[in-house]
C-alpha cells in the first residue's frame, strides 16, 4: 500500500467526483433526448422511434454515430475560429455549473467527511447564477461567427431573454437566502430537512417550495427562459429564424449545442432541487425504509447515501421531465409578450416576494 | 364579431390554465389509442382499385395480350413499348412487351383500353429499385394481382 499524502487524497477525491459527474452529464444528452422524442410522439399519439433496442433506447446511439461519421463542412463565410468555438463555449460553463450542487448527504470515511458535491463552494449560489450567464456568449458567438442574418437574430432574442430573465432568476432565490441565511447550496438542501409543521399523521419538511411558493414559480419560469426551452424558446423559432443560432451547425457542432442544452435542463433541475425541493433529502418513505433494514455504522451510511441519491435523482428526474412536458403542451411565446412577462410581471412578483419574505421573518413566522 | 373572452383572475395567472393543458397531454400519452401504423410489419388496407405494379394476365400459361396496341396508343406517357409477331397458328402475339416504368404514371388507361384483359395493374405499391430499369415480358407476366 502506497502511503499518500492528505494533500494527494484530496486530489484524488475531487478528480474521482468530476470525472462521475461528468461521466452523469454525458449520459444525460442521449437518454432526454430518447425521452424527449419518445415522450412527444406519445403525446401526439404516436409511438416514436422504437425500432432500435429495447423500447427504441439505442436510437440515441445510432443518432451519435450519425452525428460523428457525418461530413462537418464549415461554411465559407463564417468566422473560422469563432464558429468552431461557439459551441465548446456553450457547452464548458453548463457543465460547470453542476459542481456545486450537493448530491447526497455528506459521509465520514476514515475520519474524512466526503461531501457529494464536487466544490464545496461557501458562495455556491453566487458561483451558478454567474456561471450560468456564461452560457449565453457560446449562443452570441455563434449567431456573430455565422454571419448570417438569421443566426444573429436569433441570438440577440437569446441575449435580451437571458438578461431580462436572469435578473428575476436571481431575485427569486433571495427569499430562499433570507429564509435559510446561507448562500452555500449543502447548508440550504440540510437545513430543508428541518419539520415546517406537523399536520396529524403528516409530517411537512421545510422544504423551500413550502416556504417560498412564489420564488419556485418564480424560478421555475425563468429556468425554462434560460434553458430556451419552450415556451421560451424564441431563440431558436423554426417559423421566424429558421433555426436561430445554430442554423449554420451540423453534424458534431449541433449535436454539443443540444448537449449544452440537455445538460444545462439538468442544472437547471438540480437548482430547483436542490433550493425548493429538498435537495438530498430522502422522499417520503424512504426514512421508514432505512430504519425497517436496520443496518449499522459504516453499511448503515452507505445505504443512507444510496437512498438519498436515489431521491435527489428522482426529483431531478421529475423536472426534466417536466421540461419535456412543458415543452408538448404550451405554444411559444409571442416576443413582447415574453418582454412583457419578464419585466411587467416576474420582476415586480420577485421583489414582492423578498418584501413579504422580509415581513413574514420579521414576524418570525418562517 | 369580435367576442371578448372573460377573463378573471384564474385565466389571468394562465397557472390553472398550464395544468389543465398539462393534465391534457399527458392523458394523451397514457390512454389515447395510438394512431401509428407500423409499417413493414402492419399495413394500410387499400382500395380495391388501387393501381400499382403492372402485369399482364395469361390464361393457362399464355398471355392473354395479342399486341393489338390499343395500350400504347392510349398511354399518355408513352411508356408501353410492344412489338408484334406471329405464332404458328397465325395467332398475334407481343414478342416484345416493355413498361418503362419510370415514365408511368399510373393512370390505369391501358387496363381500361386493353379489349382482352390482358394489361392489368396490381395492389402491389413497394416498387422501388437501386436501378433504372424496365420492365420486360418477362417479368410482366408474373401473376401478381387477383384482377
Amino acid at each position: 500500500m502506497i502511503e499518500l499524502s492528505s494533500t494527494s487524497v484530496e486530489i484524488l477525491i475531487m478528480l474521482g467526483k468530476s470525472a462521475i459527474l461528468i461521466g452523469i452529464l454525458l449520459q444525460v444528452a442521449p437518454i432526454m433526448a430518447w425521452v424527449e422524442r419518445r415522450g412527444s410522439a406519445l403525446m401526439q399519439n404516436r409511438l416514436g422511434p422504437n425500432r432500435i433496442g429495447p423500447l427504441g433506447l439505442f436510437q440515441s446511439i445510432a443518432d451519435a454515430v450519425k452525428f460523428i461519421f457525418k461530413e462537418d463542412p464549415i461554411p465559407g463565410h463564417t468566422e473560422k475560429f469563432y464558429y468552431a468555438l461557439a459551441p465548446i463555449v456553450s457547452l464548458i460553463p453548463s457543465f460547470m455549473t453542476f459542481a456545486v450542487i450537493p448530491i447526497a448527504g455528506p459521509i465520514t470515511i476514515n475520519g474524512r467527511q466526503i461531501l457529494f458535491q464536487v466544490a464545496d463552494l461557501n458562495v455556491g449560489l453566487l458561483y451558478i447564477f454567474s456561471i450560468a450567464s456564461l452560457g449565453v456568449y457560446g449562443i452570441i458567438m455563434a449567431g456573430w461567427a455565422s454571419n448570417n442574418k438569421f443566426s444573429l437574430l436569433g441570438s440577440l432574442r437569446s441575449t435580451s431573454q437571458m438578461i431580462s430573465y436572469e435578473l428575476s432568476m436571481g431575485l427569486s432565490v433571495i427569499g430562499i437566502v433570507m429564509v435559510f441565511s446561507s448562500v452555500h447550496l449543502g447548508e440550504i438542501a440540510r437545513a430543508q430537512g428541518e419539520i415546517l409543521a406537523q399536520l396529524g399523521p403528516l409530517t411537512i419538511p421545510k422544504w423551500g417550495i413550502f416556504v417560498q411558493p412564489l420564488g419556485f414559480i418564480i424560478l421555475l419560469t425563468a429556468a425554462f427562459a434560460e434553458t430556451n426551452r419552450l415556451p421560451f424558446d424564441l431563440p431558436e423559432g423554426e417559423s421566424e429564424i429558421v433555426a436561430g443560432y445554430h442554423l449554420e451547425y451540423g453534424s458534431m457542432k449541433f449535436a454539443v449545442f443540444m448537449m449544452a442544452e440537455y445538460v444545462n435542463m439538468t442544472t437547471a433541475s438540480g437548482l430547483l432541487t436542490a433550493l425548493y425541493f429538498g435537495g438530498w433529502q430522502m422522499l417520503p418513505g424512504f426514512s421508514q425504509v432505512l430504519n425497517m433494514l436496520q443496518l449499522q455504522g459504516a453499511t448503515h451510511d452507505w445505504v443512507r447515501v444510496g437512498l438519498e441519491a436515489v431521491s435527489f435523482l428522482l426529483k431531478v428526474g421529475f423536472f426534466m421531465w417536466l421540461f419535456v412536458w412543458v415543452r408538448w403542451t404550451l405554444p411559444r411565446f409571442r416576443y413582447d409578450q415574453l418582454m412583457d412577462l419578464g419585466w411587467k410581471v416576474m420582476l415586480p412578483l420577485s421583489l414582492a416576494n423578498i418584501f413579504a419574505t422580509g415581513v413574514l421573518i420579521y414576524f418570525g413566522w418562517i | 364579431m369580435l367576442v371578448k373572452e372573460k377573463r378573471n383572475i384564474w385565466t389571468e395567472i394562465y397557472l390553472v390554465d398550464i395544468a389543465k393543458g398539462l393534465f391534457i397531454t399527458m392523458k394523451n400519452m397514457l390512454f389515447a389509442p395510438k394512431v401509428t401504423i407500423q409499417y413493414p410489419e402492419e399495413r394500410r388496407n387499400y382500395s380495391e382499385r388501387y393501381r400499382g405494379m403492372h402485369y399482364i394476365k395469361a390464361t393457362n400459361g399464355v398471355e392473354n395480350c395479342t399486341a393489338c396496341m390499343l395500350c400504347p396508343t392510349v398511354c399518355p406517357a408513352e411508356c408501353i413499348h410492344i412489338e408484334a409477331g406471329e405464332r404458328p397458328d397465325k395467332e398475334k402475339y407481343p414478342v416484345k412487351f416493355e413498361i418503362d416504368v419510370l415514365r408511368c404514371c399510373f393512370c390505369g388507361m391501358c387496363e381500361e383500353a386493353c379489349p382482352k384483359d390482358a394489361i392489368k395493374l396490381s395492389m402491389i405499391y413497394e416498387m422501388s429499385t437501386a436501378t433504372r430499369n424496365v420492365w420486360d415480358k418477362a417479368e410482366l407476366l408474373d401473376q401478381r394481382g387477383n384482377k
